[in-house]
């Protein structure tokens, strides 16, 4: 019973979202009286479908890439050889936080110049963050009796990882992730100030022309693929946290 | 017995053993020294030190750090980098590291300096000399070595915010002195001093005033939260769905009510509530920090231990002094990490309220992208970075002292 309250609203969600970015004419009415002058009211410099994709594409790219990287570092740091690291790794994770997006962003241009790389760089460096700190705290409060029972049935270190401190800390790992989405579906609208093909195009155009109706449609799809992508993310976490019987504490 | 010295033997050969071993041990290598090793060597040899333009906006060429220092002064910083480097790459003590670290930024920062002055031509105002990659690459790698051996001293609070300050008054130092002056970024600040100024007080405001709104709405909400548990959920959904919304969206979804609110409400106007520019802003910013603001009182609230509570109740406190006398301190920590999360969000997200005229250290992002002159994007992104970052360190200070005494206190 209680599921289904749960899950109707989000059908919803994706049936309108769905909807719009098929047939955004549909729409027209509604958002008619945001514009004035007889102002375009749908996006009309590309298909916000298109746009949506390379939106997802955008953040999928940076956050498959944030993961290897920050999974690698803290599996690094939290073994014998890398545990000198492991102070230094936490006081650069927060150091790294303090940079603005916007700042990053700017930045990465003149390296590598205008479009989508210095977005997947920004997103990169920001998704790096959350996903290293909570796979870090996955990873060292790992219960102790667990991984003496996998060293007294002889596992070597390697199968150690792969078998049990990985899929232990999965779904902190997880949620560690799910925030790393989250703020990369929303820093990726800001890279179209340096020219990337996100839906912050939609946003911006509206900017510049006055358009509510453009601010509107963009803002809504990128929150509405958010709320969906961070349910669904939480689902998995869940699901994985009830099977590794260690419940999610962290948001 | 059989490890235990021969009785009587050969001392001399001993004392040697001892030796090698003191030896073996002064020479072991230090992990992160290598890796910082590696990075010096690769700026020093293979990336250039500071970059030559005939302009602001042409592609420059590069300079590396002997072709950009008078004769003396290249060879000189050479030897303080690879000296520097060698401290780093073996296990040495850590206050010999900490000076190493601090002479190595210490002399580059002095450097880049002379190279600007070096390498300008005279008399010409159009040249700009900036900082190449290598420069930036040898500064991440000694303020590596700089946070290790920081973060290993376990500096008390008072002295990390103590080193901020001795931090911030050598870089100020350093600009007063004008030994940066013919650098690019300095030079794009010489012709907009003025509105530098007026941009960042402007910056400030916005991310402080956001906060101060967002601390005072937000503190009640978050009591009102922790005590109705019916309000709770509904109230943090809705401002976690506010946290979705992109901000240059929600920064221009703002820009229509607010134009309404200023043309039909009576003095709105007059306050200077207006459609575009800082009013947009300020609301934007203060609705992303609400949910830090309020999430965190609810939950530090919420870890106040019951005994705490019950024997407040036995003493016949009101409900009233309960919050302020006893409630309130003990969540102080947590609601001040959310106020440390908001401060640092905020001055980050304030660059984008240029994208609507609210002005703010963005004004020169947004510029310097649209010109595509990278010293103006650095004089907006650099003392942003600046402040995000001290807000941080100064925060993260007093949570600590705030959590500490608390604990000394409940000790």
């Amino acid at each position: 019973m209680k599921t289904w309250a749960g899950v109707l609203p989000r059908l919803v969600l994706i049936a309108l979202l769905v909807a719009f970015l098929t047939n955004p004419n549909w729409f027209e009415p509604l958002l008619k009286p945001l514009t004035e002058n007889n102002a375009p009211v749908i996006y009309n410099q590309g298909s916000l479908l298109t746009l949506t994709l390379l939106h997802l594409r955008t953040v999928l790219i940076a956050t498959v890439a944030a993961t290897i990287v920050a999974l690698a570092l803290a599996i690094l740091v939290t073994r014998p050889v890398g545990a000198e690291f492991l102070p230094l790794s936490r006081s650069l994770v927060n150091i790294g936080q303090t940079f603005p997006p916007v700042a990053v962003l700017a930045l990465a241009v003149p390296a590598v110049g205008f479009g989508e790389k210095p977005t997947l760089i920004a997103l990169f460096l920001y998704g790096l963050l959350p996903i290293f700190e909570n796979a870090l705290t996955g990873l060292t409060t790992l219960p102790a009796n667990i991984v003496e029972a996998a060293r007294g049935a002889g596992m070597t270190g390697w199968q150690r990882l792969i078998k049990v401190e990985l899929p232990l800390s999965a779904p902190i790992i997880l949620g560690g992730i799910r925030l790393s989405v989250v703020i990369g579906l929303a820093t990726a609208t800001i890279g179209s100030t340096v020219a990337a093909r996100t839906l912050g195009e939609v946003i911006i155009a509206g900017l510049l022309s006055n358009n509510l109706a453009f601010i509107l449609q963009g803002g809504l799809i990128v929150a509405a693929l958010a709320v969906l992508i961070y349910d669904g993310l939480s689902a998995i976490e869940h699901y994985t946290a009830r099977r590794m019987g260690r419940e999610a504490d962290g948001g | 017995m059989s490890d235990l010295p021969p009785c009587g033997g050969d001392v001399r050969q001993d004392r040697g053993g001892r030796l090698a071993q003191t030896l073996l041990m002064t020479l072991r290598f230090d992990k992160l020294g290598v890796v910082i090793a590696i990075i010096t060597a690769y700026a020093v040899l293979l990336a250039p030190f500071a970059t030559f333009r005939a302009n602001r906006i042409v592609p420059g060429s590069a300079r590396s750090i002997l072709e950009a220092l008078p004769a003396a002064l290249g060879p000189l910083l050479l030897a303080i980098i690879v000296g520097a480097t060698i401290i780093a790459l073996f296990k040495t003590p850590l206050l010999l590291r900490l000076a190493a670290g601090v002479v190595a930024l210490a002399s580059l920062a002095l450097m880049i300096g002379v190279a600007g002055t070096f390498l300008t031509p005279a008399g010409n105002t159009f040249a700009r000399i900036s900082p190449a990659s290598g420069f930036w690459i040898l500064i991440f790698a000694f303020t590596l070595l700089l946070a290790d051996v920081l973060t290993r001293l376990d500096l008390s609070p008072l002295a990390r915010v103590g080193v901020l300050v001795v931090a911030a008054v050598a870089v100020g130092l350093l600009l007063v002195s004008g030994s940066w002056n013919d650098l690019s970024i300095l030079k794009e600040y010489a012709n907009r001093a003025d509105s530098f100024w007026a941009e960042g007080s402007k910056h400030v405001t916005l991310a402080l005033g956001s906060l101060l709104a967002a601390a005072i709405i937000g503190l009640p909400l978050g009591i009102l939260c922790h005590r109705v548990e019916r309000l709770r959920a509904s109230v943090l959904n809705v401002l976690n769905i506010i946290q979705t919304v992109p901000s240059i969206a929600l920064f221009g979804l703002l820009i229509a009510p607010l134009g309404w609110i200023a043309s039909h409400v009576p003095g709105a106007a007059a306050l200077g509530i207006r459609g575009i520019g800082t009013a947009p802003a300020f609301v934007a910013l203060f609705l992303y920090s609400l949910l830090p603001v309020v999430a965190n009182t609810v939950v530090g609230l919420a870890g106040v231990p019951r005994a705490a509570n019950d024997a407040a109740r036995g003493m016949g406190m009101t409900d009233r002094q309960r919050l302020f006398g006893v409630e309130f301190p003990l969540a102080f920590p947590v609601i001040l990490t959310g106020i440390r999360i908001v401060l640092v969000q905020n001055i980050g997200l304030a660059t984008i309220a240029a994208l609507i005229g609210g002005g703010g250290f963005g004004v020169f992002v947004f510029q310097g992208v649209g010109q595509t002159a990278m010293d103006l994007v650095l004089l907006g992104a650099v003392p942003t970075v600046a402040l995000a970052f001290a807000a941080a360190i100064i925060l993260d200070a007093v949570i600590e002292m705030t959590a500490t005494k608390r604990r000394v206190q409940t000790a």
